[in-house]
């Protein structure tokens, strides 16, 4: 049954007029809050209730075919036909329900956050302009049009990162993450190239019905498509070889990294994979990459975070590590699991963040009054917070336990989908990779369990190191902070009840949630194609997992194994001692090399960054101010050179005037007489 | 007589550009020139009678000319005596680079 989606348009362009109004705010009277504290959330409200209202219609209305809404030609030119459009299906919806919902709640706890700051118009301008070209990203019908929303997402991110522009390093950091970014977009723009070229369309509808008559599986076309595609993704969101940036991001105010660099903007390359799941389906090496790098990244980044300080620092590697989790899930060919990750993530991180937020936020005040210069993002100044933001630290651990995967929490339900369907699709070629990948999967959920853990003992529990003066000042943020974050809580709970599999419905005691596999069922007519090429060119999946055990089994081990880390990391680090920043040495060995996120920004340096700036510096002083100028420069001296030679012969004697008017004479007499 | 009257002209012309080129007191100069022109003048009439009668006709030109060149001519020179209490042209280089 079709049906005709409820102002699709308003949804994008709600917060587009919230930006502009909100940027004429900031502009004429940037001191005043309340246009901004209306408008700002108020449009993102507004676009939340048309998108639940649109969910509900498409809910009723059992929707096949993707509905494509065009409104103008925007770029014909000659065989090129791209026009402003915007594709609804299950996908779209989803994601702009997950961008919307959670972009309100972030912009509501900005209010709280953000209220002292004498920049509070221009952040919310920001704030929805952002969310403006997040939701052109995921309801695009078109491949540019999604290029559009992709580089207006990456323009906000650098922004907002360096929101506090006076501060060199924070400019600096959104400096980096425009650059990084930029290396990925360059595969995006190729990736397109090549589609126009082979299937002379980069219409979704176009290309994914073309791309299996015209490719061939595993072909190098597809392949190299599918590979230019996944460096976009792995620029966007934060996999290795370019996630350098997202740790560095987090100098932007807490409400931003919430939003942008944890629950939305990174999660843009896992939708543009699943989006684009027909041609990476048909690629058996950029499956391999693709799981394979989300694989290495989620461990990799999990590592880093064991031995980070800056509370903000340990969720930025978490969030890399989640990512990768994602790209793991999209990768193998789980494109649902990957997306139900997406969801989950945004719910429990966004948690996350915006509980750190409420934890800054209080001990800069404390520390504010008490006029210490201690870093208010430090865990080892804090410690013992848990009777001073008793909510926050409620909140927090329903994240962490979420995050750590630990039923029934949302983490638990996608995380284990994602690694139960790595180890299930381990059959014909993958059987290899995907073995070692589930492993790296397994030891990353681990170490998940095992930093979260640490994040909460340090700031909550334990003695208090804020020092007794500062202590006096920690309060619990106001609800307009709190009340968000309890309904991420919630979220973060029931979140992952929308799909628990079968087996895990079966177990005593778990089974207790009901069965349902409403992301499965919801995406299927999405994803369908790509599950089909699969199923055709790979086989059945498997049974068990590589090392024996069924999905139930491994469910219930995965739960078992993050308690136990919880448990375990929980009584290790109250058990160390812990001194505030300043009193405290840098840590040594490998504790060094983890610390110094092993000395990738290093190496990075000295690999690119510095060979680089001598290339620039080489063409600057070589051919721009050697050749070039050298050349213009030279062209100068030698007409002057010329002139003065010739300003010689003017001697001012008329003597030799005469002299040179009979030499003159002669010549011409002798020419003549020749 | 016709080949003694040209060669007597060129004698004096190469006499007058002599004196131009190497000399340079500003009034040998002028007398100088004078002495060319009156050498062109030689060679008009001595043309004239195996040319025409035009030749003739020229030489009143160039005394008209050389008249006129005598009169402006003097004129700078007096001036310039007045201005620099000398006529050597050496002194005279100010139109240089």
């Amino acid at each position: 049954m079709h049906f005709e989606p409820t102002l699709l348009w308003a949804i994008v362009l709600l917060p587009l007029a919230g930006f502009l109004v909100n940027g004429a705010a900031a502009l004429a009277a940037p001191g005043r809050k309340t246009i901004p504290t209306v408008v700002g959330p108020g449009v993102i409200g507004l676009a939340f209730l048309l998108a639940l209202v649109n969910f509900f219609q498409m809910l009723g209305a059992d929707l096949h075919a993707p509905i494509v809404e065009r409104y103008y030609s925007w770029m014909p030119v000659g065989e090129l036909q791209i026009d402003a459009a915007l594709q609804l299906d299950q996908l779209s919806m989803l994601m702009a329900l997950v961008v919307t919902g959670v972009s309100f709640l972030i912009h509501v706890y900005s209010i709280g956050y953000m209220g002292a700051d004498p920049g509070y118009a221009r952040y919310f301008s920001y704030l929805n302009l952002f969310v403006f070209f997040m939701l052109v990203l995921v309801l695009a019908a078109n491949f540019p049009l999604m290029f559009v929303g992709w580089e207006g997402v990456g323009l906000c991110s650098y922004l907002l990162i360096g929101f506090w522009l006076r501060d060199r390093e924070k400019a600096d950091a959104g400096k980096k993450a425009f650059i990084v970014n930029r290396i990925g977009d360059v595969g995006f723009l190729i990736a397109m190239f090549l589609l126009f070229a082979n299937l002379g369309t980069l219409d979704f509808e176009g290309v994914f019905a073309a791309a299996p008559n015209a490719f061939s599986f595993g072909g190098p076309v597809v392949t190299a498509i599918a590979l230019f595609f996944f460096l976009g993704a792995t620029g966007k969101s934060a996999q290795i070889p370019l996630y350098i940036w997202l740790p560095d991001a987090m100098a932007g105010p807490t409400p931003v990294s919430a939003l942008i660099h944890a629950a939305t903007m990174v999660t843009a390359g896992v939708y543009l994979v699943a989006r684009a799941s027909v041609l990476f389906a048909m690629a058996p090496v950029a499956i391999i990459v693709v799981a394979g790098i989300g694989a290495l990244t989620a461990l990799f980044a999990a590592t880093i975070g064991l031995a980070q300080y800056d509370i903000k620092r340990v969720l930025a590697y978490s969030t890399v590590s989640q990512l990768g989790y994602m790209f793991v899930g999209v990768g193998v060919g789980a494109y649902a699991a990957g997306i139900f990750h997406l969801m989950t993530h945004a719910f429990f991180k966004a948690l996350l963040f915006l509980g750190s937020g409420a934890v800054i936020h209080a001990m800069h005040e404390a520390l504010h009054h008490t006029h210490s210069d201690w870093d208010a993002q430090d865990m080892r100044n804090m410690g013992g917070l848990r009777h001073h933001l008793k909510y926050t630290w409620i909140f927090m651990w329903i994240g962490t336990l979420a995050i750590a995967g630990v039923w029934p929490f949302a983490g638990f339900f996608s995380k284990d989908e994602i690694i139960w369907q790595t180890a299930a699709r381990a059959v014909g070629p993958f059987q290899g990779w995907f073995t070692v990948f589930w492993v790296m999967a397994l030891i990353a959920a681990l170490l998940t369990a095992f930093y979260m853990t640490r994040l909460m003992i340090l700031t909550f529990h334990g003695e208090n190191r804020t020092g007794a003066d500062a202590a006096k000042h920690l309060h619990e943020v106001s609800p307009v902070m709190w009340v968000p974050v309890a309904v991420l809580a919630l979220l973060s709970i029931v979140g992952g009840w929308v799909n628990v599999p079968e087996a895990i419905a079966r177990i005593p005691v778990l089974g207790w949630i009901p069965h349902a596999e409403w992301i499965h069922d919801w995406l299927h007519p999405v994803v369908g194609p790509a599950d089909e090429i699969l199923a055709a060119n790979v086989g059945p999946l498997a049974e068990a997992a590589p090392f024996g055990g069924g999905e139930a089994a491994w469910a219930i081990y995965s739960f078992a194994i993050a308690t136990a880390v919880i448990v375990i990391a929980a009584s290790l680090v109250l058990r160390w001692q812990y001194r505030p920043a300043v009193e405290s040495v840098a840590p040594t060995g490998f504790k060094r090399v983890l610390y110094r996120k092993w000395y990738v920004d290093e190496i990075y340096d000295a690999l690119v960054v510095r060979p680089l700036l001598a290339l620039s510096r080489w063409a600057w002083k070589v051919i721009d101010q050697g050749i070039i100028d050298g050349a213009v420069n030279g062209a100068g001296y030698a007409t002057r050179g010329l002139g003065w030679v010739g300003s010689r012969l003017q001697t001012g004697q008329v003597n030799t005037y005469a002299f040179a008017v009979v030499i003159g004479a002669l010549l011409l007499i002798g020419l003549a007489a020749l | 007589m016709l080949m003694n009257s040209l060669i007597l002209a060129a004698i004096l012309f190469s006499l007058g550009v002599a004196g131009v080129v190497m000399r340079r007191n500003a009034i040998i100069l002028f007398m100088c020139i004078e002495l060319m022109l009156n050498a062109a003048n030689l060679a008009f009439i001595a043309l004239s009678r195996a040319v025409g009668i035009e030749g003739q006709v020229f030489v009143f030109f160039v005394m008209t000319v050389a008249a006129a060149e005598a009169a402006v001519g003097l004129a700078i020179i007096i001036s310039v005596f007045r201005l620099a209490e000398t006529v050597d042209t050496k002194h005279f280089n100010l139109l240089r680079w």
